[in-house]
């Protein structure tokens, strides 16, 4: 198994703490992982983008060029991460927030209005786990639970409720289907 | 017989390898003596610079570590905190500290470095060969500046004690001569009043020696000691620029 | 020890010096290396060390040259440009035969560059660097767990030696969060034993001084000598590096830190075609293991070197080899290839073998009991394949 992940949002979408879960979930299951933030001069309100690498074998670059899956939260990250993916590749689509729908054929496609759902379960500060339930669900690179068990390595200060909710937001994401 | 001028237990017995007339001497005594009449030479680490006193790691008689020019107040941060029971000191000529190394001299009194600094300002970059300073007054000749140093092209010497009083780091700035005995004499209460300071913990001390340079003025030892009363001193006003009495003053005020 | 966490390469960097016994830091900001000083800043005080952002990378070095001659068990770090001002001050730690330990995350150069990962210090890392004759021991890791092991390695060869030793990273392994195991007890500071030169409580003993002059005629070279000597002993003994399925490899990769795990993917790819391809990764880049690639040459049939630099690595490989075989080169100047882009340039060095030997690699091929004999080039037929030096690409 070999998972390259690209996620891409706006800063203070959680794309990047997102990221760092996936990779520690990975981590948990006995996986080989690799997180590496695309990082650069600082500014508020750019788009942020990492790469995650979850494999059974051993990660070689940690920056994801062709990806497997991308998630991408907002317009402009369509626009970059869209042409990137591998033919087969998968795609979600914050359809909440990304109005275009995407060009490609050759690819999977899952479009989860995760704005809409984190607002649902009472704030939009976990579209962030919407999309990566959602990852979780359609990739199978890691596990709703290696997730959860990942959320307080992460979040070390996050109060119960919080990390509950968390999971929520992981779970609801998980039902999302791809075309 | 009664030895009443000994050589200090502060200064390594041997001949000292300065040009007739030069200050260095002198200064270099004053810190010996400091050293042994404050019992602490055997806890001191002495940074010398590059220049004319770059040898002063064989004079002194206590640890001691040569490096790059300019640096000495670094070198001195590193070593006084890595070990705090010791004192440190810098020393220092014009070229090293006013200006390759200004921006060590700066910071070190902005984060009152507990460090003692001797700067030696003799107006003129000695070992090198006479060039222009950024202390060489204006008119002065220099190697560089051969026909006098004109603001136009070569700007405006640099004062450091009024420089880095403003800074509130600054825990003891004074100004001092070596031309005359008696002043000779108010540098050695100047130095020793630096590590003083440094003992008590109080943070930065600079003393500012106005230094002969016979060789690279040019002149005579006697028309350099006259020179240092005439021309230097109107420029480089003699004095205390801050005290730590001062400081704790000010710092109370604000409270 | 056992358990694996996950961390940032920069900060496992810092964490693993702190614990191989590092109490003195002083740094200066500059990309990507900014979270080992930021790191630092809250760790080391509640270690009873000291912390200090210089006010510059000038300041920084010779802050450690002072902490450094008290014996302390101190660090900097910083990027290329940083890096080039630190030199002065690393040739007046090698001139003083102080040990200290420092690390580069490497950036796109010259000039201010970009701050992407890149290998251009290359040559400033393993011919010194700064001005005059000396070395610095250069470790190069290629994960994030051996940027948390290797500091201690570090620091036991610097001490071991007096002199600096470094670790030579790049923005992606300082960026990048990977598994980690620490795999030694932290040590304590206290259990360190003084040897003789550090500066500091003198009661009872002769004066100290630390400097890196002699002017005395003829002084200097006798100096010199005696560090040549010590650098020959480090030639013989330290060398580390890695090979990889290069008993049979006719083709063997050469590359060092982020460059060789992209070689290593492209190296699977190979083999799962059925080319017969090896990687060698020096681990150590001074000392540079010259004799094992020396060895290598006499039974592999080509070296491709990858490198994130216009060829400054490959100078040392064919240093190594001196002719005995042919070395390409695959280039990316402040470019990051990715395994597939590697793995083309793999397959054509490859097939790039003159058709005889690739078809026949065996025993004919070798002259036996002439072992370091330079092959017979087949007449004039493959000549030198033109060189492979990529206009990269990311500029």
């Amino acid at each position: 198994m070999y998972q390259g992940i690209r996620m891409s949002g706006f800063g203070g979408q959680g794309v990047i703490s997102a990221g760092i879960l996936l990779a520690q979930a990975g981590l948990l299951e006995g996986k080989n992982v690799s997180w590496f933030p695309a990082y650069g001069a600082e500014m508020r309100g750019g788009t942020a983008n990492c790469s995650v690498v979850v494999a059974d074998d051993e990660v070689s670059s940690p920056i994801v060029s062709r990806p497997d899956t991308a998630v991408v939260l907002n317009e402009p990250s369509l626009a970059k991460f869209e042409p990137m993916l591998k033919p087969g590749g998968l795609l979600i689509v914050n359809s909440s927030l990304v109005n275009t729908k995407p060009k490609r054929t050759d690819i999977r496609v899952a479009l989860v209005p995760c704005n809409a759902i984190a607002q649902e379960l009472g704030t939009i500060k976990i579209a962030n786990m919407v999309a990566l339930g959602a990852l979780a669900g359609l990739t199978g690179a890691v596990s709703i639970e290696a997730i959860a068990k990942a959320l307080p390595k992460v979040f070390k200060r996050a109060k119960p409720e919080i990390l509950e909710l968390n999971v929520k937001a992981l779970k609801k994401g998980a039902e999302a289907k791809a075309e | 017989m009664e030895l009443v001028n000994k050589w200090p237990a502060g200064l390594v017995e041997m001949p000292l390898r300065y040009c007739p007339g030069c200050g260095h001497g002198i200064v270099h005594r004053i810190v010996g003596e400091c050293l042994e009449e404050l019992g602490i030479r055997e806890r001191t680490v002495g940074v010398a610079p590059v220049g004319c006193s770059v040898f002063a790691d064989d004079y002194f008689n206590c640890d001691m570590i040569q490096g790059p020019h300019g640096r000495g107040p670094a070198i001195a941060t590193g070593i006084k905190r890595s070990k705090p029971e010791c004192i440190v000191f810098s020393y220092q000529g014009d070229g090293d500290l006013a200006s390759i190394g200004m921006a060590e001299t700066i910071h070190s009194a902005a984060r009152s470095e507990n460090i003692t600094v001797i700067f030696i300002n003799n107006a003129i970059y000695g070992m090198t060969g006479g060039q222009m300073a950024p202390t060489t007054l204006i008119g002065q000749k220099a190697s560089t500046c051969p026909r006098g140093r004109d603001p136009k092209v070569n700007g405006y010497p640099i004062r450091i004690c009024e420089l880095l009083q403003s800074l509130e780091g600054a825990s003891y700035l004074e100004r001092t001569s070596v031309h005359t005995a008696a002043n000779a004499i108010k540098t050695k209460k100047a130095v020793k009043r630096a590590f003083q300071n440094q003992i008590e913990c109080k943070g930065f001390s600079l003393v500012e020696v106005l230094s002969m340079c016979p060789t690279g003025w040019e002149a005579t030892p006697l028309n350099s000691v006259k020179y240092i009363a005439d021309k230097m001193m109107p420029l480089y006003p003699l004095g205390v620029y801050r005290s730590p009495e001062q400081r704790e003053q000010k710092e109370g005020g604000a409270a | 020890m056992g358990e694996k966490i996950l961390m940032k390469g920069n900060e496992a960097l810092a964490e693993g010096a702190i614990r191989a016994g590092c109490r003195f830091f002083s740094g200066y900001p500059i990309t990507p290396q900014n979270e080992v000083p930021e790191y630092m800043s809250w760790r080391l005080p509640d270690e009873g060390g000291t912390f200090i952002q210089a006010e510059s990378e000038v300041a920084a070095i010779n802050m450690i040259y002072g902490a450094a001659s008290t014996g302390m068990r101190c660090m900097t770090s910083s990027s290329s440009p940083g890096i080039s001002l630190k030199q002065e001050g690393i040739s007046y730690c090698a001139g003083a035969d102080l040990p200290f330990f420092y690390a580069n995350v490497v950036r796109g150069g010259p000039g201010l560059g970009n701050i992407a990962a890149s290998q251009g210090d290359y040559h400033q890392s393993v011919r010194g660097g700064g001005h005059g004759d000396y070395r610095v021991l250069v470790l190069a890791p290629n994960s994030v767990d051996e940027m948390a092991n290797f500091p201690k390695k570090c620091y036991e060869l610097a001490f071991r030696y007096r002199m600096p030793s470094m670790i030579l990273a790049d923005g992606i392994l300082g960026q990048m969060m990977e598994p980690v195991e620490f795999k030694f007890e932290p040590v304590d500071p206290k259990s360190f034993k003084e040897a003789g030169w550090e500066l500091g409580l003198a009661a009872g003993r002769r004066k100290r001084i630390v400097r890196s002059y002699d002017l005395r005629e003829g002084e200097l070279e006798k100096i010199n000598a005696a560090r040549l000597k010590k650098y020959r002993e480090i030639e013989e003994k330290e060398v580390l590096f890695e090979a990889k399925q290069c008993d049979d490899a006719e083709l063997v990769v050469v590359a060092y830190g982020t460059s060789s795990r992209i070689a290593a993917a492209a190296v699977k790819m190979a083999r799962d075609k059925g080319l017969k391809v090896g990687l060698f990764r020096p681990i150590t880049l001074w000392p540079f293991p010259k004799k094992q690639l020396a060895k290598l040459a006499e039974k592999s049939r080509k070296f491709l070197v990858v490198e994130m630099s216009m060829g400054q690595f490959v100078d040392d490989v064919r240093l190594a080899v001196c002719g005995r075989i042919e070395v390409d080169l695959y280039a990316r100047p402040a470019g990051i290839p990715s395994g597939e882009e590697t793995f083309a340039a793999v397959e054509k060095s490859y097939k790039s073998m003159t058709p005889a030997r690739a078809a026949a690699p065996a025993k004919t091929a070798k002259p036996k009991g002439k072992p370091g004999r330079p092959r017979k080039k087949p007449a004039k037929k493959a000549g030198r394949p033109a060189k492979k030096t990529r206009k990269g690409g990311r500029r």
